[in-house]
C-alpha cells in the first residue's frame, strides 16, 4: 500500500536514478502477478460452470472439475424441456422476458426521476430544499428489509401482489440514485448554463431535458447500468411480491432458485446447464458493453 | 413582470419549479416506502399469525425477540440473536477484505508510475462477478462446493486422493460462513474498486504533482492526499456497503442443499424477517418488530457515518455554496 499513488505528472518530478526505476518495475511485476491470480479466481468458477454444463451427469459425479468441455450441452438443455420436473420449475423464455421487463422499466424510471429530483434540488433554491435533501439522505439508509413487512402486508391488502407494479414503480423513488446524481451535478454542472437557457427563453422543464439530461449523461449511464443490474439480479422483492410463484411470472433468479429448491432434480449436468443459461447471456452482453460500462462507471465518479 | 412583484425585488423567482421537479419522487416514496415503513411500525405492535393479526399486544413482540421468556418466546429470542450474530459475522467477513482489496487495486490501477499492463482487461474481469445474478452465483458455488461426493471440489479431491471423505462445505458452520463471505467478496470487490478508482481519478493531478515536487513519498501522498480527498466517495462506498451488508439475503437464504431448510449458521436478519412474513401463516408481528429493530440499528450506524463525514471542511464548502447561491439569486433576473 505504501508504494503507490495516483499522479499523472508525478513521474516527471525529478526522479532519475536507476534504482528507482528498478523498484518501480519490480512493483509493477508483483502487482501484475496479483492481478493475474485475481483474474483466475474471478474466471475459474464461471469456466467450471460452462464446462460442466456441457458434460453428462455421470461424468460430473465421477469428477466434478474438468477443464476440457464435453459435447452434451444441447442434450442437457433438451432435458430441461423433456423432464417434467425441470419443465415445471424452469422456463428460460419466461425468465428472461420477465426479468427484462422489470429491469428495463425500473432502470428507465429510476434514472429519469432521480435526475429530475437531483436537478430540482440543485438548480432551484426553494423553501424546504435542504429539508428535502436531508430527508433523502436520511432515508437512503433504510434497507428494503426494514419496510418489507409493512410493504408486503400493504400490497396484499390493496391486492397488488402477483403484480409487477410494486416491482417497477417504486424505482421512481431511489434515494441512493438521487444522492449520486446530486453529487455529480454539484461537481460538474455549471448553474450559469441554466440561466443562459432562461435568457434564451427556454422553459424550465425543457432546460432539464435538453441541457440537464445531456450534461448528466455519464451519471445517467452509470446509474442506469447499476439500476438495471440491481433489478435484474433482484431475488428478494420479486419472490416476496409474486406470492403465487407462477412459472409465467417468475423472474430468472426465481427460476434458478426454484431449480435449487427442488431435490427431485438430481441430474448435475442439467443443473449446471440451468445456471449457465442464466449467466451466459448476461456475461456476453456485459462483455460487449464492458468498455462502455467501465468507462461510464469511471466517468460518473464523484469528483473532488 | 415588474409590476406584479414588489418593486424592490429585482429577480424572477424560479423557486416554485423546484417543487414540481421533486414532487414525483416524494409521492412515490410516500406510497411505496414511507407508508409501508409506518405500517411496519404499526404491525410490530400487533399479534402473530393470521388469527391474532388484529390483536394489539403492545411491546410483547419486542419483548419476545429481545428478552425471551417462556418457551415460544425463548425460541424466537434465540433465533433472532443468532441471526444478528450471523449478519455481523458475514458482513465484517466480506466487507474488510473487499474494501482492502478494492482500495489496493484502485490505487495501483490509477498510479501513473506503475503503468500496469492490461488494466482494461483486469477491470472488465474483476467487475464481471458483480453483473451475475446472486442466485445464479449461489447455485454455482453450491454446485462447486457441494456437500456430497458429487460436489465439484469434493469429487475432484476425492478422485485425486487428496481427501478420504467428502468435506461438509455446506453443513459445517465455519466452512459455510467462509464460503458465503468469499462469495460476497468475489461478487463485490470489482464494483467497489471501480467506484474508488473513479474517485481517485477525479482528484486534481496538480495536487500529486505539487506533492511530488515538495518531495513527498508515495506513502505520504496516499495518506495525506489520496485518502482525505477520497473521503466523500469512500463514505459513499461505506454507506452502500453497509446497507448491502444488512440486506444480505440471497446467498445465505439459498445456500443449502436440502429443500426448505435454511442453514442456521447462515440465517441473517434479512432471512429471519423474510422467513416470518413469507410463511403460509405469516407472522407479521415478529418480522415487523425485528424490522423496527433493524431500522434503529441502521439509523444509528448511518448517523455515525454522516457525523464522521460532516467535518469543518464541508461546512466551509457549504458556506461558499450559500454565498454563491446568494450571488446567483441577486443576478437571477438581471
Amino acid at each position: 500500500m505504501a508504494n503507490s499513488n495516483n499522479g499523472v505528472g508525478a513521474m516527471t518530478a525529478g526522479y532519475s536514478d536507476a534504482n528507482y526505476h528498478k523498484k518501480i518495475k519490480m512493483q509493477s511485476t508483483v502487482i501484475f502477478v496479483v492481478c493475474i491470480i485475481l483474474t483466475v479466481i474471478c474466471l475459474l468458477p464461471i469456466y467450471i460452470l460452462v464446462v460442466n454444463a456441457t458434460r453428462t451427469s455421470t461424468d460430473i459425479t465421477s469428477n466434478g472439475v474438468s477443464l476440457i468441455p464435453s459435447l452434451h450441452f444441447f442434450e442437457n438443455l433438451g432435458k430441461l424441456k423433456t423432464i417434467k420436473e425441470y419443465a415445471i420449475s424452469f422456463n428460460a423464455f419466461y425468465g428472461f422476458r420477465n426479468s427484462l421487463i422489470i429491469a428495463v422499466f425500473s432502470a428507465a424510471l429510476s434514472v429519469f426521476f432521480s435526475g429530475l429530483t437531483a436537478y430540482g434540488l440543485t438548480v432551484y433554491d426553494f423553501k424546504g430544499r435542504n429539508a428535502a435533501f436531508t430527508f433523502i439522505l436520511a432515508v437512503m439508509m433504510i434497507p428494503i428489509q426494514v419496510v418489507s413487512t409493512g410493504f408486503l402486508q400493504f400490497m396484499v391488502e390493496i391486492k397488488l401482489y402477483d403484480n409487477y407494479i410494486p416491482l417497477i414503480v417504486p424505482a421512481i423513488a431511489a434515494p441512493q440514485v438521487v444522492f449520486f446524481m446530486k453529487q455529480y451535478m454539484e461537481s460538474s454542472f455549471p448553474l450559469s448554463i441554466v440561466e443562459a437557457a432562461r435568457i434564451d427563453g427556454c422553459g424550465e422543464f425543457r432546460t432539464f431535458l435538453q441541457i440537464g439530461v445531456p450534461m448528466m449523461k455519464p451519471a445517467f449511464a452509470v446509474q442506469a447500468i447499476f439500476c438495471f443490474v440491481t433489478n435484474w439480479n433482484n431475488y428478494y422483492t420479486p419472490s416476496m411480491i409474486l406470492l403465487s410463484n407462477k412459472i409465467e411470472q417468475r423472474t430468472m433468479p426465481m427460476m434458478v432458485a426454484a431449480v435449487l429448491g427442488n431435490d427431485k432434480l438430481s441430474d448435475y449436468g442439467v443443473r449446471y446447464a440451468v445456471v449457465a443459461i442464466s449467466i451466459i447471456p448476461v456475461v456476453v452482453v456485459y462483455l460487449i458493453l464492458s468498455k462502455y460500462i467501465i468507462a461510464g462507471v469511471a466517468l460518473g465518479g464523484v469528483k473532488e | 413582470m415588474q409590476s406584479l412583484q414588489p418593486s424592490r425585488r429585482k429577480s424572477i423567482s424560479y423557486a416554485k419549479y423546484g417543487y414540481f421537479f421533486i414532487l414525483p419522487f416524494f409521492l412515490v416514496y410516500a406510497f411505496f416506502m414511507l407508508y409501508p415503513l409506518i405500517n411496519t411500525f404499526v404491525l410490530s405492535f400487533f399479534g402473530n399469525g393470521r388469527a391474532n393479526q388484529d390483536t394489539f399486544v403492545g411491546f410483547q413482540n419486542f419483548q419476545y425477540i429481545l428478552a425471551g421468556g417462556s418457551r415460544p418466546a425463548k425460541a424466537i429470542h434465540e433465533e433472532f440473536i443468532l441471526s444478528m450474530k450471523n449478519t455481523i459475522i458475514l458482513w465484517i467477513g466480506n466487507f474488510i477484505p473487499q474494501i482492502a482489496l478494492s482500495l489496493l487495486l484502485a490505487v495501483w490501477f490509477t498510479d501513473a508510475k506503475l503503468k500496469i499492463k492490461g488494466q482494461g482487461f483486469f477491470k472488465v474481469v474483476m467487475y464481471m462477478p458483480n453483473i451475475i445474478t446472486a442466485t445464479s452465483v449461489c447455485a454455482l458455488f453450491l454446485s462447486i462446493f457441494g456437500n456430497t461426493k458429487y460436489g465439484a471440489v469434493n469429487s475432484f479431491m476425492l478422485s485425486n486422493n487428496m481427501i478420504s471423505e467428502a468435506i461438509n462445505f455446506v453443513t459445517d458452520e465455519t466452512k459455510s460462513r467462509v464460503i458465503v463471505m468469499f462469495v460476497q467478496t468475489w461478487m463485490w470487490f470489482g464494483n467497489t474498486m471501480i467506484l474508488l478508482m473513479s474517485g481517485i481519478m477525479g482528484i486534481n493531478p496538480s495536487l500529486f504533482e505539487a506533492a511530488a515536487i515538495d518531495g513527498a513519498n508515495s506513502g505520504q501522498i496516499f495518506f495525506r492526499i489520496t485518502l482525505p480527498v477520497l473521503r466523500p466517495i469512500f463514505i459513499y462506498v461505506l454507506i452502500t456497503s453497509m446497507i448491502g451488508g444488512l440486506q444480505m439475503f440471497d446467498i445465505p437464504y439459498l445456500f443449502h442443499e436440502d429443500v426448505n431448510t435454511i442453514r442456521p449458521s447462515l440465517q441473517t436478519v434479512a432471512v429471519f424477517i423474510y422467513k416470518h412474513f413469507h410463511a403460509t401463516d405469516p407472522n407479521y408481528g415478529y418480522s415487523a418488530a425485528s424490522s423496527v429493530i433493524l431500522f434503529f440499528i441502521t439509523s444509528l450506524l448511518g448517523s455515525v457515518t454522516f457525523a464522521m463525514n460532516n467535518s469543518s471542511k464541508d461546512k466551509k464548502k457549504n458556506k461558499i455554496n450559500r454565498q454563491q447561491a446568494k450571488a446567483r439569486k441577486q443576478l437571477g433576473g438581471f
